[in-house]
């Protein structure tokens, strides 16, 4: 599957079916930092991704304070 | 994709979202019902203001601050916003086309403030100039700005997007140093008092990662990428560690921020009259002050006699790519 990554803003290819969760862990990301938007939807941790899924996962922390 | 399993909590609907915090999951619905009820619970439980009342909204373009005015308009509330254009590259571009399309979207009122076109300045000057942390000039120029604005146009309150994220990495970054003074003043609402106007931050009982997802599912177009200048700060690390807490014991952050304001802020807040004791007018700006002139006037006066600074040239750690 496509995935959409931020800050570098960047796209990689991750092979294979996974759920949403599975995805960050390989990917060493803390699902509370993020969310994951699949073929322009938000989805759960536990949602399946397919191979033919666009995935944006999107950072949700901000520096400003 | 293949649907999920887990189902909304309140009508079992399929789930866009899980908030392990609230050991459940939410469809699109009932998550923005959760966002409004959370926001009008602080309103109300820490009395920020009322319905009458004119609010000044500080945006930046970030998730943060569009999703409170957006809220806070959906709620009925009269609520104009200002944007300070802080001269930082590409990023402060990208911020104004956000904030700027969001107000005419919705035929808001949005005051727009340049620090370059007005006080002859942008933060990468002023961080080179007073060889300071960026975010340190940053953060002054905007309170003074956002106070500033708001007693001119007899705003009743300045409303700010600071989330449970950002209030709780503050209170790590207090509590590690046992900033008392800092401590005492980290409340929710902070009343009109010695010229500074009345100050709300209306959804310190919402996660960035909900916040987020009430852009999502509003279709606000905010600016995604960080500040390149606040890219590896202390404060992001604070939010990291928090984070990885959260990971192992969900709602921990939250216990953290929100039983710190009903249990310690009480205990503090004597330090806190005492600290604000002896404050007069800057006798340039007419803003509260304990010298003679105030810190933003200093400011201005030391970063506009400095030469421009491209961003490139203060850039973060993480921000350098």
């Amino acid at each position: 599957m496509l995935v959409k990554m931020r800050n570098p803003k960047r796209e990689i290819e991750v092979d294979g079916d996974r759920t949403v969760n599975h995805l960050l862990d390989a990917l060493d990301l803390v699902r509370e930092s993020h969310l994951v938007i699949c073929n322009g939807t938000l989805v759960p941790g536990d949602a399946r991704l397919a191979h033919d899924d666009t995935v944006e996962i999107r950072p949700v922390i901000s520096g400003g304070a | 994709m293949v649907a999920s399993g887990s189902k909304c909590r309140s009508c079992k609907a399929p789930a866009v979202i899980d908030l392990p915090r609230h050991n459940a999951n939410f469809c699109a619905e009932h998550l923005l019902q959760l966002c409004r009820r959370q926001m009008s619970k602080a309103i109300d439980d820490y009395d920020m203001f009322g319905p009458d009342d004119r609010i000044l909204v500080a945006v930046s373009g970030g998730k943060d601050s569009l999703a409170v005015w957006d809220m806070l308009i959906e709620a009925g509330y009269r609520a104009d916003g200002l944007y300070v254009g802080l001269g930082i590259g590409d990023y402060s571009d990208e911020s104004t086309e956000h904030v700027t399309a969001f107000a005419a979207d919705r035929g808001l009122h949005l005051i727009t403030v340049d620090l370059r076109d007005t006080f002859g300045y942008d933060i990468p000057t002023a961080a080179r100039a007073t060889k300071r942390a960026p975010c340190s000039a940053c953060g002054m120029s905007k309170r003074h700005l956002f106070d500033q604005a708001a007693i001119d146009g007899g705003y009743d309150v300045v409303v700010t997007g600071h989330n449970l994220d950002d209030e709780a990495a503050v209170l790590l970054g207090n509590v590690l140093h046992w900033d008392i003074e800092y401590l005492a003043r980290q409340l929710p609402v902070l009343p009109a008092q010695h010229g500074f106007p009345r100050k709300a931050k209306p959804l310190v009982r919402l996660t960035e990662r909900e916040t987020a997802a009430w852009c999502l599912l509003r279709g606000i177009d905010y600016l995604v990428e960080e500040c390149p200048i606040a890219a590896g700060n202390r404060h992001l690390h604070h939010k990291d560690v928090l984070n990885a807490i959260e990971r192992e014991s969900p709602s921990t952050k939250s216990a953290f921020y929100l039983n710190f304001i009903d249990n310690m802020a009480p205990l503090l807040a004597e330090q806190s009259a005492a600290a604000s004791g002896d404050l007069r007018r800057c006798v340039r700006c007419g803003a509260p002050t304990t010298g003679e002139t105030c810190a933003f006037c200093r400011l201005v006066d030391t970063a506009s006699a400095h030469d421009p600074v491209p961003v490139e040239l203060v850039l973060g750690k993480r921000g350098r790519r």
